[in-house]
């Protein structure tokens, strides 16, 4: 590890710090349908969107319509591309002439891109047409992290209201977080990462000769404008198989930095936006701090772990930290950011590959992952998914003491803790049983990259990666029927039996009336309650996956420190 | 609950007009005045031609010039349309019969390098066309590319000196040096 190492990540965390008020309180303004300053460009936009599809923007839902909207918007948006990507062959913007998808990658793509996942079995830069890119996954990109948004802002409506049983307007709220926050900055970082060298262009792959006199296939694109949003949004869909290893998506260190914020701002923006809406910034900022408490735990282990590098290259002579599968330019420490970052998120995104990453590096995204995306997490799934965990914890809180618990001034009563067990138990069920079947069947196990415990390795990854919408994975895992169906199952569970038992549980809260707080209320915004917070997340999460991960990646990091390859 | 499905699919359609198609158009628009080059791929031109892009890597194989690091990307490495990693895991037999092998080569190809291979010269990058090399990789390899440009070590060593990116704002990424620049700038010498 070095010095330099250290800064780039403090530097990092300071930018993200100093971001989350202005954000989070710009964000509180939009959903509250306040005027904010781009209001004379985008409410003329936002008025002709609602004449279009006959919005109605006062009209409140209860949680059943807004869910039933959510997903309606979401069959639509999965039909759409599915058609898409089965028919680009005989549409325009495809220079490359590629065929049209099969059925099966077709179907894997298009749930991927739907829940926010943007898994890649399909290889970008040789699948796709330009059309297909922007106007397909490009538009995913942005109303996937749209609707995860609106999700955790009707959740916290439902808990800040008070004897109103419903959750606002889907429409409106994904209308707003669309126009207001995902266009703007998109459209900026776009423009920064184009003058880094991202391109952005419709030519033709373009061959040249190098000076050796090899021919050489440049390829091109949309880039900019997709990476731009792939990062905002923590969608994490590369347009190139690489993702953003590739120096087309990711030129340069600057571009890494601000892409690494771009996945953390909005996310930790929210948790401003939340302690906004409850009236009490306390409660985000203490979110916020169980948040970054694990992110240093996280990015110190993966840094440490990389860095150190590997005892069998040592063996051989070779000095120095894990660059299999790393970038010159970003390094150890900006591999190792990147990579805790986008799995501490639901992004995705990944600027080195993590199938080579050392055993102990690799846990950390898989339990990042596993615990559910809370740290930061997905821009909306990450507040409503730390949401779960706060009910759960003021439940446990609630029974250490005997009293009922409340929480922010509402009793959390039967009906409320079931429903947040059933969004949390969501993901051990779709992580471990997938894993399970697949290690039984030859299909499961035909296409691994590697064997022994790192095989298995990339089967638990992948589960993890697509229930908890992530992305990334080992990629030596190649894709087959098997794959496109299951990590497509797990994928739709993972989504949306977590956001609907949400909704429910904020119609329930909405629905209560608060109490004002008296001497005995636990507060949740204290030092000792993040502390509890945070002891739920890693025992709910260390107990309920630690067997898995134990023949995964730590008998892995066993058997390599005793010499044993495979 | 019909007026629903109605609503989203005329948002469906709208939207895709807003961030499917003038989103990036915009972007492209902009970028044609503002970054042609950049926007275009950062072609990289000499002897009156087109030879690459600056962003991309390239297989180098002469002795004559810098070379890059192993690659997995295509059949031969430095395909940018089949960009992407080996995915061996840390303890592969695989990864460590390549880390062998290339060691071997490197060894007999610079029989004459002060001092031991920097990594990244054994590790294939996570994207198979990464542009750059260590400066430490570049120094490696510098005795070799003297010998067979006829030029002076300390000649090649100044240029590589000249070549070197540093961390950004001193802390951001690592130092570096683009290959293809490099050989660039070598072959000016002459």
């Amino acid at each position: 590890m070095t010095l330099t190492g250290w800064l780039q990540a403090v530097l990092l965390f300071l930018v993200v710090l100093a971001l989350t008020k202005p954000l989070g309180t710009y964000m509180h303004a939009v959903f509250s349908g306040k005027r904010t300053w781009l209001s004379p460009v985008f409410a003329p936009v936002e008025r002709i969107i609602y004449r279009f599809s006959g919005v109605r923007e006062d009209d409140e839902m209860p949680w059943y319509i807004y869910a039933f909207a959510m997903s309606a918007f979401s069959l639509v948006g999965f039909a759409y591309l599915y058609t898409l990507l089965l028919t680009q062959a005989w549409l325009p913007l495809n220079p490359q002439h590629f065929p049209n998808l099969s059925p099966g990658l077709a179907w894997n793509t298009a749930i991927s891109f739907l829940t926010n996942t943007n898994w890649q079995f399909y290889s970008g830069e040789s699948t796709l047409s330009y059309l297909s890119q922007m106007a397909g996954l490009g538009w995913h990109m942005f109303v996937s992290a749209g609707v995860g948004i609106a999700v955790a802002i009707a959740v916290v409506r439902g808990i800040a209201r008070s004897g109103r049983s419903t959750l606002g307007n889907f429409w409106v709220d994904i209308t707003r977080v669309c126009l207001y926050v995902l266009l703007p900055l998109a459209a900026v970082f776009a423009l920064v990462l184009m003058a880094q060298g991202v391109p952005q262009n419709f030519n033709a792959y373009h061959t040249v000769t190098t000076l050796e006199g090899r021919a050489q296939t440049i390829t091109g694109g949309p880039m900019a404008s997709q990476e731009a949003i792939k990062e905002l949004g923590t969608n994490g869909g590369g347009f190139v198989n690489a993702n953003s290893a590739s120096p087309n998506e990711n030129p340069t260190p600057l571009t890494n930095f601000l892409e690494i914020l771009a996945i953390l701002a909005i996310a930790a923006g929210l948790t401003y936006t939340y302690g906004l809406m409850v009236g009490d910034t306390r409660q985000g900022w203490a979110l916020f701090s169980a948040m970054a408490t694990l992110f240093w735990i996280g990015f110190a282990v993966i840094y440490h772990a990389e860095a150190a590098g590997n005892p069998l290259m040592h063996q051989l002579g070779v000095h120095g930290g894990n660059m299999e599968g790393k970038e010159t330019r970003f390094g150890i420490a900006g591999s190792a950011l990147f990579a805790e970052a986008t799995t501490a998120t639901s992004c995705g995104a990944v600027n080195a590959m993590m199938d080579s990453f050392m055993p102990i590096g690799g846990l950390v995204p898989m339990v990042n992952m596993q615990i559910g995306e809370v740290v930061f997490g997905g821009v909306g799934s990450g507040l409503y998914g730390m949401i779960e965990f706060v009910v759960l914890t003021v439940f446990i809180a609630g029974l250490m003491v005997g009293r009922t618990p409340e929480f922010l001034g509402k009793k959390i009563e039967r009906r409320e803790v079931q429903l947040a067990i059933l969004a949390i138990l969501i993901t051990p069920i779709l992580v471990l049983v997938p894993t399970a079947i697949a290690v039984a069947f030859p299909a499961g196990t035909a296409t691994l990259g590697n064997t022994g415990p790192h095989g298995f390795s990339e089967i638990l990854y992948a589960f993890s990666s697509s229930n908890a919408n992530n992305g990334s994975a080992f990629a030596g895992l190649g894709g087959n029927r098997f794959y496109y169906a299951a990590t497509g199952i797990a994928m739709f569970f993972g989504r949306f039996f977590e956001m609907i038992p949400l909704l429910a549980l904020a119609g329930c809260l909405a629905g209560k009336r608060a109490a004002p707080a008296g001497a005995g209320t636990f507060s949740t915004s204290s030092a000792t309650f993040v502390f509890l917070l945070l002891g739920t997340i890693l025992i709910v999460g260390a107990l309920t996956f630690l067997p898995a991960d134990a023949l995964g990646p730590i008998a892995d990091g066993l058997l390599l420190h005793s010499g044993r390859t495979f | 609950m019909l007026k629903q499905l109605l609503t989203a699919v005329r948002i469906t359609v709208i939207s895709i007009v807003i961030f499917g198609f003038v989103y990036p158009a915009l972007i492209w628009g902009i970028g044609r005045v503002t970054w042609p080059n950049q926007a275009g791929g950062s072609y990289v031109r000499a002897h009156g031609r087109i030879v690459g892009s600056r962003i991309i890597g390239q297989l180098w194989t002469r002795p004559q010039d810098f070379a890059g690091r192993p690659s997995a990307a295509g059949k031969d490495g430095y395909d940018p349309t089949a960009t992407g990693a080996s995915n061996d895991g840390p303890d592969s037999s695989a990864l460590l019969a390549r880390v062998r092998a290339s060691l071997k080569a490197l060894r007999s190809a610079n029989p004459n390098a002060a001092q031991g291979i920097p990594i990244d010269l054994l590790t294939a990058s996570g994207s198979g066309i990464d542009p750059d090399i260590t400066p430490a990789a570049a120094y490696y390899q510098a005795p070799r590319v003297a010998r067979a440009r006829h030029l002076p070590v300390a000649t090649v060593r100044r240029l590589i000196v000249a070549q070197t990116h540093q961390r950004t704002l001193g802390i951001l990424g690592e130092p570096r040096v683009n290959v293809l620049e490099l050989n660039l700038a070598l072959d000016r010498l002459h």
